[in-house]
């Protein structure tokens, strides 16, 4: 291929750094300053993907974050980015690069036969052809598969991501000469400005333009002057690679600076981050964030080598690449002249085709004494080329933009630059609920510099609609002004940039469709949205297919969609939709804009928030004795818990049945640390208890403990746990493993808005002690060999007694409850003495066989005595009645306990609630799904009455046979105990396809009486 | 994201350092038992829901864990002041006396 670089002193690549680089396995050339794009270009490299839906050859459209095409995947393994934009990814020695479509070959393209049936695929043709689930199903993932775009890595990030916060006074987004001119502004006038910029470095627009002089002086040196003077002021900071990409409420604004994704990876410091996300509180925001050439549409104007006018001279004047040696440029305006001009000083034969019949003079005379070949009242109907353009048909308009019948003729050439005026970047400025207008004199959506949605946020230069130079710079004068005046300021008097040499510019044509002389469909494919394969004709149809907002034609037809989020397309579209239903534009008005304006990593919006510092694992003082032990584990929420300790070749199975036996018939041991502590303290202690459970708790003693249910204010039970009395105004609570902070910020809030007159002072302790529960029939032997100062005879130490002493020679709580419905005693000690204590625990019980067990264990002994868990057993929809649980219920209590009044409501005491009951199979060894739906009758008929779910299910070692809790509508009453009871209790559980019959009975399936904890 | 005056830490600190707690000076009823349900319903359902200025209860939840008031405008956003519990109270009388 040849060289399209030109030599052009001006640009900014630093010819005396060559890069290599490598696309889809060739290698080739670049500078320093270079992107992909630009280097591509400069190796005539035009087609670099296939299209979204036909399959069709694409290639580069823009030169920055609008570009819609040219999606690449860089570098390979960890490392590998996907679907990142040639025009933003920054030229590196060595770089690795590929296209993310085209199968088998770019050239090749498998989907691009599916193109030449493109009148069959029609906008919705996804809803319209596949709407059978079963067709979807198969055909999802070949679709999939062609639609392609990049590959995800596979491996873990290695790569550092990293947050920081700052509080500006000003904060300036974009660094064209607008935004540069508000940062001096502001940075003059002494207050903390900070200016983010999306490329490598500052500029904008400005290095695009060379051939132009501000307050006397070339563009290139008003840009380095002015870049000099605010790296001189220490209370400015410009940031270049930094992307706002969203705006959010109270001004602030959230950024990405690349840190080395410009690296080579070799170069990378992987001990540093590679990308920073930066979150900007700003007092003022003035948002600089500039326009987008907005291309016209025309039939196959999606050809390889066609793109933006803006893209044209960028590439041109930025970084010395002729994209072509013919161009044709297409306008609808002035704008594209002068880039015209520089295409053609540069040596490249350039006809511009002007829609307008009218021509500025001025223009028209610069552009011809260039030598271009200017034509009037032209437009291009189709184009020509195989994978790359080689020609364009033009086609006569008239005045009003309308398609001329006659002969017009055929320009060869091999690259054309379209422009249909100036979108401005409005995306920031909408964020936070701000609506653009449409200037119908501009022809574009702009931010009101004026009459903002919010305080504190002002719109300077293009995106403002000032889309000259001299009137940008001094709109942005007059605007920071007012910026200044707000923080009691004022700008020095003189101009020092106002004037410039520019040509004023006069207003675009409203064309955004360029005629083909056919109706819409007949004619060319014409694209409004490249990446998803957007075109004209699928607005229309949309249209004609009823659609009327422009956020449903947005969906219908993915317009906008994707990873540009149609900064090229929107607009065009918008005016398409209005024309197509009659509509003007601001009547169709816009899509939403939200966040991100352009894509942000993963791994930048976790910064260092990853694993174990997003969120903690929580081990318990006891952990390493569990792991010495060979226990498998299982997360409880933050904490990893001993989950079943296997000995041998045991499953799960084998080792939960052994260590249910050995509770139930020896001694077993578990740890029991995680649940949550609340140490309350003060003389209405007593009181607080009373009113936030149900249960009466003034006649508690010390030495006392009591199991109580925690209601919310709908009368739902929310936590559970037992509370030991240790003295008249101090009791230890506890609460469930997960409902540790909930409940503690619920009792603050309570003791602080309703009850600020009751004396308690709450210390969460849930870390401050380790507990080891002590389980089965030769617990107190066990005990007794490691704690010689309590007495521990049934007749001293009661069930629900707690006692102080010393186990193992380390101070205790021993409380004497008990989860599993067996003698036990649970023995607290401070958490350091954890895992001291727990061995000695180990070493006491020793000849009793002591067995180590954990949650499942844990689980399978609470469910065979019907004990709840909350938040398993229940879902915030059951009261202490659904529960059949009325024996923890004071109806006495002097204040209304909360939930209490809720207990009466019409819903809440109402027959047909689900309640809590027990479940037996007909099959002893059928173990039913958790989850599963319980239903009256297996003649299944849609809707099914549902009954209620199975919340817990396990095979019971002691019992020899499956048990299982449930709710069930009515379910107490459908209990029996002692046989079938008119068939009521016999239901079915249903899962999967499979039901099974069950019978309904007392969730209490072993020893009934309780005997067995009150040896 | 809001920026929040903490009365007691008399700080404004992010967002993500407070718990939402819903609409503010919502009393509960002194005799629950005395009340029908419809009153009670409203207690625990019945909110303003304004699209305007709404007195809302805000917990500095990693901070000092106190729970405060806050003026807030529910359309924009704009944070008119924020205020301990007692102090709250009075403005908020203030404003609907007048």
């Amino acid at each position: 291929m040849t060289s399209h670089r030109i030599d052009l002193p001006c640009a900014r690549i630093d010819r005396s750094q060559p890069l290599s680089f490598t696309f889809d396995g060739i290698r080739l050339a670049g500078f320093v300053g270079d992107t992909l794009a630009s280097a591509l270009l400069a190796n005539g490299w035009r087609m670099l993907g296939r299209s979204f839906k036909y399959g069709r050859p694409r290639g580069i459209v823009g030169s920055g974050p609008e570009e819609p095409n040219a999606l690449v995947q860089v570098e390979a393994g960890a490392n590998t980015i996907p679907n990142l934009k040639a025009t933003q990814v920054e030229l590196y020695d060595g770089l690795v690069a590929r296209r993310t479509t085209g199968w088998p070959s770019l050239r090749a393209d498998l989907k691009s036969l599916g193109g030449r049936f493109g009148r069959f695929m029609p906008a919705g043709f996804y809803y319209k052809t596949f709407k059978p689930e079963f067709a979807w199903r198969r055909i999802e993932p070949l679709i999939r598969n062609a639609a392609g775009y990049g590959a995800t890595p596979l491996d873990a990030d290695p790569d550092l991501y990293d947050h920081q916060h700052h509080h500006a006074q000003v904060l300036v987004v974009g660094g064209g000469a607008a935004g540069l001119a508000a940062a001096l502004a502001a940075g003059r006038a002494g207050l903390d400005v900070i200016l983010v910029d999306e490329s490598s470095e500052p500029g904008g627009w400005l290095l695009s333009m060379p051939n132009v002089a501000i307050a006397g002086k070339p563009s290139g040196e008003w840009l380095s002057d002015i870049l000099a003077e605010l790296a001189s002021l220490p209370n400015v900071r410009v940031m270049p690679r930094t992307s706002a990409f969203a705006l959010h409420d109270l001004n602030l604004v959230q950024a990405v600076e690349q840190l080395q994704d410009h690296l080579a990876p070799a170069a990378r410091d992987s001990t540093k981050p590679r990308q920073r996300l930066h979150r900007i509180r700003a007092g003022r925001i003035v948002l600089a964030t500039g326009a987008i050439d907005r291309p016209l549409v025309f039939g196959q104007n999606d050809r390889p080598g066609i793109m933006t006018a803006s893209a044209l001279t960028t590439y041109l004047n930025r970084y010395a690449v002729a994209v072509g040696n013919r161009v044709v440029i297409l306008t609808s305006n002035d704008y594209a002249y002068q880039g015209a001009c520089d295409l053609a000083k540069a040596g490249v034969r350039v006809t511009l085709v002007d829609t307008r019949t009218a021509l500025d003079l001025a223009w028209e005379r610069k552009a011809r004494g260039a030598g271009i070949d200017v034509r009037a009242g032209y437009g291009i109907s189709r184009t020509h080329g195989s994978h790359a353009i080689d020609g364009v048909q033009l086609i006569k308009l008239d005045a009003a933009g309308n398609a001329v019948p006659g002969r017009a003729p055929y320009l060869d050439c091999d690259a054309v630059g379209s422009s249909g005026g100036l979108s401005p970047t409005v995306h920031l400025y909408c964020h936070d609920g701000g609506r653009p207008q449409w200037d119908e004199s501009r022809l574009a959506f702009i931010a009101p510099a004026t009459g903002r949605a919010r305080s504190g946020i002002f719109c300077v230069g293009a995106l403002a609609g000032e889309f000259g130079l001299s009137g940008a710079l001094e709109q942005t004068w007059i605007i920071m002004d007012e910026v200044l005046a707000t923080f009691g300021k004022e700008q020095a008097r003189e101009r020092t940039h106002a004037t410039t040499t520019e040509m004023t510019t006069s207003p675009a044509q409203r064309i955004f469709r360029v005629p083909d002389g056919k109706r819409e469909g007949h004619g060319k494919k014409a694209f409004v949205d490249f990446q998803n394969d957007v075109a004209t004709s699928d607005i229309h149809l949309a249209v004609r297919e009823n659609y009327r907002s422009i956020e449903h034609i947005k969906r219908y037809t993915a317009l906008g969609f994707g990873t540009d989020q149609g900064k090229l397309s929107n607009v065009n579209g918008f005016a398409i939709a209005a024309d197509a239903l009659g509509k003007s534009i601001p009547e169709v008005g816009t899509t939403t804009y939200r966040p991100a304006y352009s894509p942000v990593t993963f791994g930048t919006l976790a910064g260092p928030h990853a694993g174990n510092t997003f969120d903690p694992r929580r081990y318990t003082a006891m952990h390493a004795c569990h792991a010495k032990r060979g226990a498998a584990f299982e997360p409880v929420g933050q904490w990893l818990r001993p989950w079943y300790f296997p000995q041998g070749s045991e499953d799960m199975h084998a080792a939960v049945k052994r260590e249910c036996l050995a509770a139930r018939r020896g001694v077993a041991i578990m740890d029991a640390s995680t649940l949550g502590k609340i140490d309350l303290k003060g003389k209405d202690v007593r009181e607080l208890l009373n009113r936030v459970y149900a249960n009466a708790w003034t006649s508690l003693a010390p030495g006392k403990c009591r199991y109580g249910l925690m209601l919310d204010e709908n009368g739902m039970v929310m936590d559970d746990g037992v509370t030991a009395c240790i003295a008249d105004d101090h009791f230890h609570m506890t609460t469930t493993t997960g409902g540790a902070a909930r409940v503690l910020s619920w009792l603050e809030k309570w003791h602080q808005t309703e009850w600020p007159d009751l004396d308690v002072f709450m210390t969460s302790v849930t870390d401050h002690w380790a507990t080891a529960a002590v389980v089965g029939p030769k617990s107190r032997e066990v005990l007794a060999k490691v704690c010689k100062d309590i007495d521990l005879s049934p007749a001293a130490f009661k069930f629900m007694d707690w006692r102080e002493g010393t186990v193992a020679d380390v101070p205790a709580r021993v409380f004497r409850i008990s989860f599993s419905g067996e003698l036990a005693f649970e023995v607290n000690v401070e958490a350091t003495y954890g895992a001291h204590v727990w061995e000695a625990l180990m070493e006491a019980g020793a000849e009793h066989g002591i067995t180590p067990y954990g949650t499942e264990t844990m689980h399978v002994l609470r469910a065979e005595k019907g004990f709840i868990i909350v938040g398993q057993d229940t879902d915030g929809s059951l009261t202490p009645y659904d529960l059949d649980m009325a024996w923890a219920v004071s109806l006495k209590k002097a204040y209304s306990f909360l939930g209490q009044r809720s207990l009466t409501r019409e819903d809440t005491a109402r027959k047909g609630r689900k309640q809590l009951v027990g479940l037996l199979t007909e099959q002893p060894d059928v173990v039913l799904r958790e989850g599963a739906q319980i239903i009256e009758s297996t003649d299944i008929k849609h809707p099914m009455p549902m009954l209620g779910h199975v919340t817990s299910s396990y095979m019971s070692p002691e019992l020899g046979r499956s048990i299982a809790l449930a709710v069930v509508a009515d379910g107490i009453a459908r209990r029996s105990p002692e046989g079938v009871k008119d068939g009521r209790d016999v239901l079915y559980a249903w899962a999967r396809g499979d039901a099974h019959r069950v019978r309904v009975v007392s969730p209490v399936f072993l020893d009934p009486k309780g005997e067995r904890q009150n040896v | 994201m809001f920026l929040i005056h903490c009365p007691h830490c008399g700080e404004a600190r992010e967002e993500e350092e407070f718990s939402y707690g819903g609409e503010a000076f919502i009393a509960r009823p002194g005799k629950p038992a005395e009340i029908g349900d419809e009153a009670w319903g409203d207690y625990l359902f019945m909110r303003k829901n304004p699209k305007g200025w709404h007195w809302e209860m805000w917990g500095h939840a990693t901070g000092c864990r106190k729970w405060f008031v806050v003026k807030r405008h529910t359309a924009n956003h704009t944070i008119a002041g924020s205020w301990t519990l007692t102090e709250g109270r009075k403005v908020y009388d203030a404003e609907a006396t007048s």
